[in-house]
């Protein structure tokens, strides 16, 4: 795919928008009629040509204006990028996946060439140039985990590894659903976990961390992680709550459809060679209720979804207020047909 | 489990029982980086069976136009490591799984203390190269039988200068653990690789001396011990598998067809664990992964390592 990238916003006026691709490629997360967590981790291996599993990291048509999005963000407020400082050969393990991904997967915009230590990057989208040297940070303008950062979309947080478990000790943060870097750094994964319902019971949190802590060098892997955002906002951070939280109290029968989006998560787990740290992407996708609704079968399977939804999963993902007027409009698509399992749109 | 091509390169004696194996890609690229401490299994397609041993990565994790392990002769051993001492050549192809690191530096260790005891030397000659790397405090304790036996002592020395302590048995020589691990400084962590004894030894001294747990890593892959032969039921697969004596559960499970999970081999990591379905009691607990409850109740098991003495096993496989 060669998306042609898009020039729109994520705050003020909310200009972004889908094209019919894009809504056609959307990783919809529900294959059932029900929602429940479970260990839904699979390998990150490469799926079919165009879908957004088709590469190791997923360069879609609004690539260019998130990374202005995450740029205006982060100079609001830096704190959304921070690093331990144990964590640099780390940085530069994920400098080194994220080049040679992007050159390998999109010759088209990104070039790697390297010589030794002495490294050309270009990202002609970005209109970014730089010759530097691998492993000497004093040879970019910033932080190298910061400076790749900037340039792929979606948050990214490194996880060291050890006693047992995995510490989040680097992130560059900046389109989260209602989750703190500042207030997550240093936590252990049984932390940061700690305020999501019903996963503790289940073993599931056990169990992840079980696989995670043996995940393979070129063997990573993938799950979908969803939410709903008012207006198609990437920085609905606790930080910034005053911009956003607000929004959720205007939704009502007329305008569900083009306010609520269905937040999408894909994220992705990788082992990083020379410092087997791991990081974690997180890689957010916003649809709209109305276009999620053009494919009839995603209409039906998101409206029985939502219908069944347990009560303190709907208060932990914040839709309470809205949640209603969710249902209501779905229903007006579901004509109770049996749907079959998978994700799939038609 | 991703696995990489690569072809024997170099093939060298280091001692009368440990011979040193360098390995590069097939394809003539560079192997992935990895980080010190780490592991590879290493396939040998022998004669009607394939050994999957696990060996420790000894080069330094910056170079990686190669590889380098290095193996011990294990006289009564089921067959791997004498396979590798008579069977391997040089230009032979080979497979290995990716690295994968279960014996890893703590980053945040103010110091540290590497002890090994025999081959346990071999993930420390890749540790040191990161410690040095990252300019960080160590010293390395290395106990043998004697100078004949112990390898790599030259190139220790010229990598390792003060750093490095020798205890040669011949000579009389002995590691004071008491003395050596209650005269660190707070924040120092201690390392061990070597025969369970000295592993024991270690783990109970630090213990004893109050040393959080968190602070004291041991690497203590099993190999997967002679036993009696039986039989193991496949309940998904509908099959019977015999296990004979000189061959881990796993190795007759992937003999007989089936593909299951695994990565390290030795008992350590836990991605092969199986789930018991039925059993009259007789199994033998050999990994170092299940917490003593879970081996108690005897509804899981580790296939790479453990076996049973019973009559009757049925695994969910």
């Amino acid at each position: 795919m060669k998306p042609n990238f898009k020039q729109e916003s994520f705050r003020g006026d909310y200009s972004y928008k889908n094209s019919p691709v894009a809504v056609k490629r959307f990783p919809f997360p529900f294959s059932e009629d029900n929602y429940m967590y479970s260990v839904n981790i699979e390998p990150h291996t490469k799926g079919k040509p165009g879908s957004v599993y088709e590469f190791a990291f997923d360069i879609d048509e609004h690539y260019v204006s998130e990374c202005m999005d995450k740029i205006i963000t982060l100079e609001e407020d830096p704190g959304r990028y921070t690093a331990l400082p144990h964590m640099m050969g780390a940085q530069w393990d994920f400098l080194e996946l994220a080049m040679t991904s992007l050159a390998n997967d999109y010759p088209d915009y990104f070039s790697l060439k390297r010589s030794g230590s002495k490294w050309s990057w270009e990202n002609k989208p970005l209109g970014i140039v730089d010759v530097f040297t691998f492993g000497d940070k004093s040879t970019l303008p910033m932080e190298p985990f910061e400076y790749i950062g900037r340039q792929l979309q979606g948050d990214y947080v490194l996880l060291d590894q050890r006693d047992e478990t995995l510490y989040a000790d680097a992130g560059i943060v900046t389109s989260q659903a209602d989750w703190s870097l500042a207030f997550n750094a240093g936590m252990s994964w049984k932390e940061w976990h700690g305020p999501v319902p019903k996963v503790t019971e289940l073993g599931v949190l056990d169990r992840a961390l079980k696989y995670l802590l043996n995940l393979q060098l070129g063997s990573p892997v993938r799950r979908l992680n969803w939410t709903m955002t008012i207006n198609p906002r990437l920085d609905t951070s606790p930080e910034n709550y005053p911009h956003w939280g607000g929004d959720r109290t205007k939704v009502n029968a007329e305008n569900v459809a083009d306010l609520v989006n269905l937040r999408v998560e894909l994220q992705t787990l990788f082992r990083l060679p020379r410092s087997n740290a791991i990081v974690f992407g997180i890689r957010c996708y916003l649809m709209s209720l109305k276009d999620i609704a053009t494919f009839p079968r995603w209409a039906k399977r998101l409206h029985r979804v939502q219908k069944t939804l347990p009560t303190d999963l709907i208060e932990y993902k914040g839709m309470t207020i809205y949640h209603p007027f969710v249902i209501d409009w779905l229903s007006q698509f579901d004509d109770g047909e049996e749907l079959g399992f998978g994700t799939q749109p038609e | 489990m991703s696995t990489l091509n690569v072809k024997v390169a170099a093939i060298e004696q280091v001692t009368p029982l440990i011979k040193h194996f360098t390995f590069v890609n097939e394809d003539g690229s560079l192997l992935p980086a990895f980080s010190g401490g780490s592991h590879v299994v290493v396939a040998m397609e022998a004669e009607g069976r394939t050994y999957r041993n696990a060996y420790s990565l000894m080069g330094s994790p910056a170079e990686t136009e190669a590889y380098h392990i290095s193996v011990r002769k294990q006289e009564n051993s089921r067959g791997g490591s004498v396979f590798m001492h008579e069977n391997v050549t040089v230009g032979m192809s080979m497979k290995i799984t990716q690295p994968v690191n279960l014996f890893a530096l703590s980053k945040l260790g103010h110091k540290h203390i590497l002890i090994a005891g025999g081959i346990g030397i071999t993930p420390f000659m890749s540790q040191i190269e990161d410690l040095k790397m990252m300019g960080a405090r160590f010293e390395l304790h290395y106990a043998f039988r004697a100078y004949q036996h112990a390898a790599f002592v030259n190139e220790l020395t010229e990598k390792c200068g003060d750093s490095l302590h020798c205890y040669a048995d011949s000579q009389g020589d002995r590691l004071d653990l008491n003395e050596l691990l209650s005269s660190q400084p707070l924040g120092t962590h201690v390392y061990v690789c070597g025969p369970a004894p000295m592993v024991v030894a270690v783990l109970e001294t630090a213990r004893t001396l109050g040393w959080p747990e968190s602070s004291i890593h041991n690497e203590e892959f099993t190999s997967p011990p002679v036993g009696l032969p039986f039989k193991v039921q496949l309940a998904k697969s509908g099959i019977e598998v015999n296990v004979p004596g000189e061959m881990s559960m796993l190795e007759a499970i992937e003999a007989a067809g089936l593909q299951p999970e695994y990565l390290c081999r030795g008992g350590v990591c836990g991605r092969c664990e199986l789930n018991v379905l039925e059993n009259d009691g007789g199994i033998e607990h050999n990994d170092h992964f299940l917490s003593e409850s879970e081996k108690a109740s005897c509804r899981k098991i580790m296939p790479c390592v453990s076996r049973t003495k019973g009559k009757h096993l049925v695994l969910d496989l």
